[in-house]
């Protein structure tokens, strides 16, 4: 199938994506002159979305761990429940529970780790930035001046393990950052230098 | 004026009416007779009582609303904060030359809006003339520096080729016209799923008044001759005529629909900054839709009414409920009509016709790689899922049925594919996605507050993204779908220069 992409009315090759990657050596690109403002450095330097800064606590591994622990448990005991009613045919009724520890042993061990290397955030003088997720992975970007509220709160678990997390609310539904894991101290430091940078901001930031 | 509320609350009161009057005839051996009337009138006296006890007062710097006898509520609000006052007329209404104005302000609690039932119809226009222009006057210097893309008249009269139609309006306004309805676009009607909703929600509601009235279908005279009409011809002829009934039904029910909510729609301008729609047949809407709220328009082009060359037209603006209830809701900028209306009305309001005609940027070969897998795991799923069905004795045409998803899923993804694009034009970001319900959305930049970019797992193996602007406008989040990374970020970068400058590295760190 040929592909053919379409760039203020002028049709571009399907050699496209051969650009994308041979674009350091032939810095002029297939694209024509009129379309420069999109395709200038942007779309032919490889231009990617570095990582944020900052780290979480590495306490956040061990947290993970134990809040994603009582799903499995209740799987695993309904599983051994249903394992110890009259015996009619054992096969398949340690297959399931042999098959659940596994995944279950996978899933703790490698999600919490996962997610400690994606999770990360930074705040510069005009925007913060999070990163979140570990198959699904998302990056969130808000300006300075459009952060309506800073919300730092530790729930039963996170206090176990003297974490904090910090939510940063813009006036979009769609677009509140959180920041899980943080130990307390960075937690605090954190909303004090995000309530200072937004004070100065003015109107009503919709 | 004293009329509605009673009219409306004995209607409301029904049920329990009909409980007291069965009540009464049972008890006593007719000696409590008195206890319908009696209810009868306790209903009017409430109802009078009501009206009675609210008031409201506007002053320049609040609007007021008391109401109440035994419970008293104040509800008062900032006049700057009025952010729509709508004003909705009922056929009880205008039979007595009377209007209901909500005013909203933005806020998403129930219970907070003022809603002044019963006032003139002289009364509500003047209210709503003055409430908009004041609340207009307060923020006129903010409404200049923020509607960059909004365009006085003369925007309009170079981009539409509509007659700018100049009249005064209760002596306070001058409204440009935008477009107004014409009767033809009820041709439009079919080709929404009101009618089908419509004929759903009429047979819902018909087969539980049979169930609840214990009366057997088969004892009612015609629907027994229909039977018997039915068992005579061949199954094939009963197929024909079901479907002929049913296009029928849904045919005339959306054009009612259709006629009902729209009926004399007319989108007109003002010169202080603002739209005003006017619809409806039997009840009359007048909405507002301030344009420093605005921050662009979705252009709706679901399947079928693609295939006719309709679409509709809905504003992104704050403040706004975006409900979208049968009659579209009140951010309704244009219901379904001619595609070339939708494109110049929305160019008349964004007062640039670059961003609906836009060339769109094309998200690659990877993008619609993923269009198609995706299309074909669900077809997939589904002919397993027959297959397994089959194996366990159903008849054989099933597997057909899921055989035939896969060439639906294959013009599903093409459609997709071709659907899926974006562009920056002027101060807006342009995007456009999906195939049943395909939807261009024209954001202003000034009106993003954040990016999203997503990315699962097969995305990243892609080397694709979601990159979602956030608003606090209308749906609060516009997704470019599934767009190369270096494609998005230069998008981010164009939509919004400099936020994203921080965060950029010439190679892969990752």
């Amino acid at each position: 199938m040929v592909l053919v992409f379409q760039s203020s009315g002028v049709v571009m090759s399907r050699s496209w994506s051969h650009t994308l990657d041979s674009c350091n050596t032939q810095p002029a690109c297939v694209l024509p002159a009129d379309v420069v403002p999109f395709a200038s450095a942007w779309q032919c330097g490889l231009m990617l979305l570095r990582d944020p800064v900052h780290l979480v606590s590495p306490r956040a591994v061990a947290y993970w761990t134990v809040r994603a622990l009582p799903a499995w448990i209740i799987v695993l005991a309904g599983e051994l429940l249903w394992l110890s009613s009259p015996p009619d045919d054992t096969g398949p009724r340690v297959v399931v529970p042999a098959v659940t520890v596994l995944l279950a042993a996978a899933h703790l061990i490698v999600m919490p780790r996962w997610r400690y290397r994606v999770h990360r955030w930074e705040v510069t003088s005009t925007a913060v930035y999070t990163q979140s997720g570990w198959l699904r992975q998302e990056r969130r970007i808000a300006p300075l001046s459009r952060v309506q509220t800073v919300d730092t709160e530790r729930g039963p678990l996170e206090q176990l393990f003297m974490l904090a997390n910090v939510t940063v609310t813009t006036a979009s539904a769609a677009g509140p950052l959180r920041i899980h894991g943080l130990d307390r101290a960075t937690a605090g430091a954190l909303v004090a230098e995000l309530t200072e940078a937004t004070s100065h901001s003015q109107g009503d930031a919709t | 004026m004293l009329l509605v509320h009673p009219v409306r609350e004995l209607g409301q009161a029904i049920p329990a009416l009909v409980g007291l009057v069965l009540a009464g005839r049972a008890m006593g051996d007719g000696q409590m007779w008195w206890l319908g009337p009696a209810g009868v009138a306790v209903v009017i006296a409430v109802s009078v009582l009501r009206w009675m006890t609210t008031r409201y007062r506007i002053t320049p710097e609040q609007v007021q609303l008391r109401t109440g006898l035994l419970r008293r509520k104040t509800i008062a609000t900032a006049a700057d904060r009025v952010r729509t006052v709508d004003v909705t007329a009922s056929a009880l209404h205008r039979v007595l030359g009377l209007a209901k104005v909500e005013i909203g302000t933005g806020s998403h609690h129930l219970g907070h809006g003022l809603e002044l039932d019963s006032l003139t119809v002289r009364e509500a226009a003047g209210l709503r003339a003055e409430l908009l222009h004041s609340s207009t006057a307060a923020s006129h210097d903010t409404a200049r520096a923020t509607s960059l893309g909004v365009e006085p008249l003369a925007g309009v009269a170079a981009a539409g080729d509509h007659d700018a139609e100049f009249e005064l309006d209760t002596g306070l306004y001058q409204d440009t016209e935008l477009v107004r309805m014409d009767p033809r676009w009820v041709r439009f009607a079919p080709f929404t799923m009101s009618g089908v909703l419509g004929a759903a929600a009429i047979l819902g509601i018909g087969s539980r008044i049979l169930n609840q009235s214990g009366v057997s279908p088969g004892d009612v005279g015609p629907i027994r001759g229909g039977i018997a009409y039915v068992e005579r011809n061949p199954i094939w002829l009963d197929v024909l005529q079901g479907l002929v009934a049913l296009v029928v039904l849904v045919t005339v029910l959306s054009i009612g629909g259709y006629a009902l909510s729209y009926w004399g729609f007319r989108l007109m301008r003002h010169s202080h900054g603002s739209l005003h729609i006017t619809r409806g047949l039997l009840t009359t809407r007048a909405i507002s839709i301030e344009e420093r709220r605005l921050r662009g328009v979705e252009l709706a082009e679901p399947l079928l009414l693609r295939a006719v060359h309709g679409a509709r037209l809905r504003a992104i603006t704050t403040g706004l409920k975006a409900s979208s209830g049968t009659d579209g809701g009140s951010s309704t900028l244009l219901p379904p009509a001619p595609r070339g209306v939708a494109r110049e009305v929305a160019a008349a309001i964004l007062g640039d016709p670059a961003p609906v005609e836009v060339a769109l940027i094309a998200h690659g070969p990877a993008a619609a790689r993923r269009r198609f897998t995706r299309a074909l795991l669900g077809a997939l799923f589904l002919v397993v899922a027959t297959g397994l069905a089959v194996f366990s004795g159903a008849p054989p045409w099933f597997v057909a049925a899921g055989m035939l998803s896969i060439p639906v899923a294959i013009l599903l993804a093409a459609d997709r594919c071709r659907s899926l694009g974006h562009a920056v034009s002027g101060h807006y970001l342009v995007t456009r996605a999906g195939s049943l319900y395909r939807r261009l959305d024209v954001l202003e930049c000034d009106g993003i507050i954040g990016w999203n970019v997503r990315q699962s797992f097969f995305q990243r193996r892609a080397g694709l993204a979601t990159l979602t602007a956030t608003t606090a406008a209308g749906r609060q989040r516009y997704a470019v779908l599934d767009v190369p990374v270096p494609m998005a970020l230069a998008l981010a970068e164009q939509a919004l220069p400099g936020l994203l400058g921080d965060f950029l590295t010439a190679e892969a760190t990752s």
